[in-house]
């Protein structure tokens, strides 16, 4: 006769609760990992959907994701040229807020080369971009329809297309449009701005007199070329050709003046080691506390229903009940609340993860990980109510 | 020395022949809580047999050492002094005999009947008489089987799986004692087993116990504080101030 089951099925009351409550616990403490494979998996994201076997950026910058990064467009070519290296594309990024339907609508653009790598991934509804402008392929998660507009920079742009979970590093859904359109919308300035621009150069370039009219107009129409020329990109990626050294690739391009080559590992570890270590080291911090609680609690739940059946325990050992049979019935309670508590907790964060905010990921080896760590628990926090229980007298059955 | 009264009329045998014929010898059984000044001597040279099939009451008022008799012979209390010999086996000599073990002797030996029945509320009548069948290594069907007969034969067929709180006084009374009966004990142990019921269920229960004590063969010794339900008893103790005053 199993005693914990009965004693559990006569009070499952007060069991069901206590595993509620306890299964709330553990759902957060599930989640606050998940929270953290969320955080990893958005910050890779991008770089793994890219498919880029090296990210060139501006020299001495961690960018395009953990730093600010600027080159020119037309390095793609140099970069092309480079043995090893299969195709080039430029990409660009950059983290837009505008108002929609009342509202504030914030996204991740990327501008990509029609003819090159590194758009949408997969098309899960309407089609890609084909029109060199005005076109715009969406994350799932903007919640957008195929046709609508919205206006970026100077113009409008129309979804044609619905794609996956794709977001930045920082959660936001990203949205596609090309390189071009990209560039527009977040270098070319607006007719008054451009204006005051020209102004600008021309009324420094009259101030300086070794020069003649004639030289300054020239020279105004060329440094105003430069300084409205959009075409700047944040990186450009490679791939590979089969075979290719990785190392002797990136060693060559690092002799380039203004420009750093960062493989997939790099990256990685920039994006992982810096952008979320603090949340990381956070969530594990909360996850030990939470873990930690759950301890206390089991041991004082347990603690509890052992004085409640002091008079149990007391007439079991008077009729001659081995102690073993005592140990397994507080054991074998304290482990099915923990093993029942994590089956809530797993259920609960199962029907809920996709409506957090940030995305969660339910890794099985967390999950089992954190399996253990509740069985622990719960075999240490029976320990408290065994060690009451072994203490009890059989004489304390006695008297009324 | 031997004891006053008892065994005036019996034939004097040594105290190893003695052993052999009786379910309980008690021989200047003494009990001291505390040590010096603070000592309280709750038991002092208690000394008595009781025959198999016997019914014994032990009378006395409040504090007067009954219960500490009950427990001494019991092993759940050890004695300071004097000797404990159940069913043939010795169990104290001044004090618990080294690596005895206590909790099987009472499981094979003793069945015990408290004042508030002391069931296990989250079993039934039957899993209660079961658990101690149970813990006695028989298997569930077997103990499933002896329980269900045990509990019929004190009419409570009907009652196998109502739990404690839905039993009445006396039929928890009675489940009690079929879980005290479930390993055929030698010596029952009753330590106010009507204090909590109405007279007529006390009166019941007394019955019963005297039924069941000739019936199993059995050893009975019954604590209680009231002298109306000692009627038909066997032999009556009385014990006053930690002494045996009287043996009737």
């Amino acid at each position: 006769m199993n005693l914990a089951f009965r004693d559990i099925s006569y009070h499952r009351g007060r069991f069901i609760l206590t595993s509620i409550g306890l299964g709330l616990l553990l759902g957060v403490v599930m989640s606050m990992g998940g929270i953290y494979r969320g955080l990893f998996a958005d910050a890779m994201a991008v770089l793994d959907f890219t498919k880029a076997d090296i990210w060139v950026v501006q020299q001495n910058t961690n960018g395009p994701f953990a730093e600010s990064s600027r080159i020119p467009e037309d390095i793609k070519y140099r970069i092309k040229a480079v043995p090893g290296v299969a195709e080039a594309s430029p990409l660009s990024f950059q983290t837009i807020q505008i108002e929609r339907m009342g509202k504030p609508f914030r996204f991740f653009l990327i501008g990509y080369d029609l003819n090159g790598f590194g758009g949408p991934p997969v098309i899960i509804a309407g089609r890609a971009i084909r029109q060199k402008h005005y076109e715009m392929v969406v994350a799932q998660a903007m919640k957008m329809e195929i046709g609508e507009k919205i206006r970026l920079g100077l113009h409008d742009y129309t979804v044609v297309g619905i794609t996956g979970k794709i977001v930045s590093s920082g959660g936001d859904p990203a949205a596609y449009v090309t390189l071009a359109d990209a560039q527009d919308i977040q270098f070319k300035k607006d007719n008054n701005a451009i204006r005051n621009d020209r102004e600008r150069i021309g009324a420094n370039l009259a101030g300086i007199q070794s020069i003649s009219p004639a030289q300054a107009k020239f020279l105004k129409q060329n440094i105003a070329a430069i300084t409205e020329s959009t075409h700047t990109v944040n990186t450009v990626v490679a791939r590979l050709a089969p075979g290719a050294n990785l190392h002797e690739v990136q060693e060559r391009i690092s002799r380039w003046n203004h420009f750093r080559p960062l493989s997939v590992e790099d990256q990685t570890r920039i994006l992982t080691k810096g952008m979320i270590e603090k949340a990381r080291m956070q969530l594990g911090l909360f996850r030990v506390i939470l873990l930690v609680i759950s301890a206390v609690i089991i041991s004082l739940i347990i603690y509890t229903s052992t004085l409640d059946k002091i008079k149990v325990i007391a007439t079991l050992k008077l009729i001659g009940s081995p102690n073993r049979v005592i140990i397994v019935m507080i054991l074998q309670q304290s482990l099915l609340m923990g093993v029942i508590a994590y089956g809530i907790g797993y259920l609960l964060i199962l029907l809920t993860h996709e409506k957090f905010p940030r995305r969660i990921v339910l890794e099985p080896l967390d999950l089992q990980g954190l399996f253990v760590i509740v069985i622990a628990i719960c075999t240490i926090s029976s320990f408290v109510g065994i060690r009451k229980a072994l203490k009890v007298e059989p004489a304390e059955a006695l008297g009324g | 020395m031997e004891p006053a009264g008892f065994l005036a009329n019996t034939k004097k045998l040594s105290f190893p022949e003695r052993v052999h014929m009786h379910a309980v010898e008690v021989e200047n059984l003494t009990k001291i809580y505390g040590k010096g000044e603070t000592a309280v001597t709750a038991i002092a040279d208690a000394s008595f047999q009781v025959r198999p099939g016997e019914l014994v009451a032990i009378l006395g008022p409040s504090g007067s050492g009954k219960t500490t008799l009950l427990t001494s012979i019991g092993l759940i209390n050890e004695p300071t002094h004097g000797k404990v010999v159940i069913d043939g086996a010795m169990v104290a000599d001044e004090g618990w005999l080294p690596g005895l073990d206590l909790k099987r002797l009472r499981r094979e030996k003793l069945g015990f009947i408290f004042q508030a029945h002391n069931l296990i509320p989250f079993l039934t009548a039957l899993e209660n008489v079961m658990i101690a069948l149970e813990i006695n290594h028989l298997s569930k069907n077997e103990a499933k089987s002896r329980a269900t007969e045990l509990l019929t034969s004190l009419n409570l067929g009907h009652r196998l799986e109502s739990y404690p709180m839905s039993l009445s006084g006396g039929e928890a009374q009675r489940v009690a004692i079929a879980r005290a009966l479930a390993n055929k004990p030698k010596v029952i142990l009753a330590d106010e087993p009507t204090a909590a019921l109405d007279t007529e269920n006390g009166k019941n229960v007394m019955d019963l116990l005297k039924k069941l004590a000739v019936e199993n063969h059995s050893a009975i010794l019954v604590v209680t504080h009231d002298q109306r339900m000692v009627e038909g008893f066997d032999r009556i103790f009385h014990v006053d101030d930690g002494r045996i005053t009287g043996m009737n």
